[in-house]
């Protein structure tokens, strides 16, 4: 009988391939680990429809189980309920602060259609100042926004609520 | 290919988000400015994202069925139906296909379905179809942010300079006839309203005009006149259908030629 804690450790040694800082864990897209007889399954919910890094954790789960002699892997998608950034680990956005990108903030706040929004202020993952603008809604991936500080001048990543 | 009417239904919602996000892939590379050519291209990803849950709703149902498998026996994949289909069997509305002229035009285009597929979704995610209706919760959340990415575009546009509301006045004046068909439903459509699968396309369409006059109005633009249907008397104006029964523009066959040229060049190759 295979402990499900042992498999959610193994998990927090995959990596999200785009944000190699956070493991699948962090970023909160395994739902849930099942354990019967020696087949494990486990449940997972993409972060973005179109994310390509999906196929990838897809993969690096199973060999990262194969390689510890866990071969009867069943990968189940969930889409609902749907991800959102509040599922992401208070360890993980910490991480995603050190790594140079803002970590999403605790609410969302513009999960709504209304117009020229302006967003809360995002602190400087750099020198921590509030002093930032918005460059680009959509940044590197579509998980992110791009900001600038206005004070240090430095441009950066904020992962985006969602 | 003859199949169920919900098939018929997954693949529609299925073939509108990939020949949209296909359309927008034009652009990557040649957006007016990197920012906005970024942001076309996640649009573009998250419909086609949107696109790949439905074609593998679509070939599931197809799998389990038996019934209408293209090669006999053979199991249906989402590349299969992505890549093998001929132009009259996707059933997007015409509205997705049109080319993209400038940059106004694709901006109003994707408006224009970003507020219905909006709307749309927000009811879909009520659909006794599990499936259909965790796709729409899923697909709502990214539709929000497009719906408010292109209606500022619109007005910034629309409410520009001389020449950028000349552009918009003539994208409008283009594509606005190929609205209509979101809110009529296909045959296919009819059985399942009924039972609370399908959405009832006529009842989006109020919040819709609503929206999309709210918008307008910002942008200084004026709403085209509405279809025969229900349009009040002397506001009628004729609308082109038939794109998700089958009858498409000739656009279609031409975007169809190249997004689909290596899978049928070289069968199920993979790289």
């Amino acid at each position: 009988m295979v402990e499900t804690g042992t498999i959610w450790s193994l998990l927090e040694e995959v990596n999200d391939p785009e944000v190699p800082v956070l493991s699948v864990v962090d970023l909160g897209i395994v739902r849930e680990v099942r354990a019967g007889g020696d087949e494990i399954e486990i449940i997972i919910t993409p972060t973005y429809s179109g994310c390509p890094a999906m196929d990838v954790i897809r993969m690096n789960i199973r060999m990262k189980l194969l390689e510890r002699g866990y071969p009867n892997l069943r990968l189940t998608t969930v889409l609902s309920p749907a991800w959102t950034t509040d599922w992401m680990s208070e360890r993980g956005k910490e991480k995603l602060r050190e790594y140079g990108i803002a970590p999403p903030l605790p609410l969302q706040q513009v999960c709504h259609p209304a117009l020229f929004q302006r967003e809360e202020a995002i602190a400087c993952p750099h020198c921590h100042s509030y002093h930032t603008s918005l460059i680009s809604e959509f940044g590197s991936t579509a998980c992110k926004a791009l900001y600038r500080c206005d004070d240090c001048k430095e441009p950066f990543d904020y992962f985006k609520c969602h | 290919m003859s199949f169920s009417p919900l098939t018929e239904y997954t693949l529609q919602l299925a073939d509108n988000a990939l020949i949209l996000g296909h359309r927008n892939s034009e652009w990557t590379g040649y957006g007016p400015i990197l920012e906005q050519d970024i942001a076309l291209s996640n649009v573009a990803l998250d419909l086609i994202g949107q696109a790949r849950y439905l074609y593998q709703h679509a070939a599931r149902l197809i799998n389990e069925g038996g019934a209408g498998t293209p090669e006999g026996g053979a199991e249906v994949t989402e590349d299969r139906l992505a890549y093998g289909r001929d132009g009259w069997d996707f059933r997007n509305c015409l509205l997705v296909e049109q080319a993209n002229g400038d940059w106004g035009k694709t901006i109003l285009r994707q408006f224009l379905f970003s507020a219905w597929q909006y709307y749309f979704y927000e009811r879909l995610q009520d659909s006794r179809d599990r499936e259909l209706a965790a796709i729409a919760e899923k697909s709502v959340k990214e539709v929000t942010y497009h719906l408010r990415w292109s209606s500022e575009w619109v007005i910034r546009l629309g409410d520009g300079t001389g020449e950028s509301h000349e552009r918009m006045k003539q994208a409008l004046d283009q594509l606005w006839k190929f609205t209509g068909e979101l809110f009529v439903p296909a045959t296919y459509e009819q059985s399942l309203i009924a039972v609370g699968i399908a959405v009832d396309p006529g009842a989006v369409r109020g919040i819709w005009e609503e929206k999309v006059g709210e918008v307008f109005a910002e942008a200084r633009l004026e709403m085209g006149a509405f279809a025969r249907t229900s349009a009040p008397e002397g506001r009628a104006v004729w609308m082109q259908m038939g794109g998700k029964e089958g009858r498409h523009s000739e656009h279609l066959g031409y975007l169809l030629a190249e997004m689909q040229f290596l899978q049928r060049a070289y069968p199920n190759c993979e790289w």
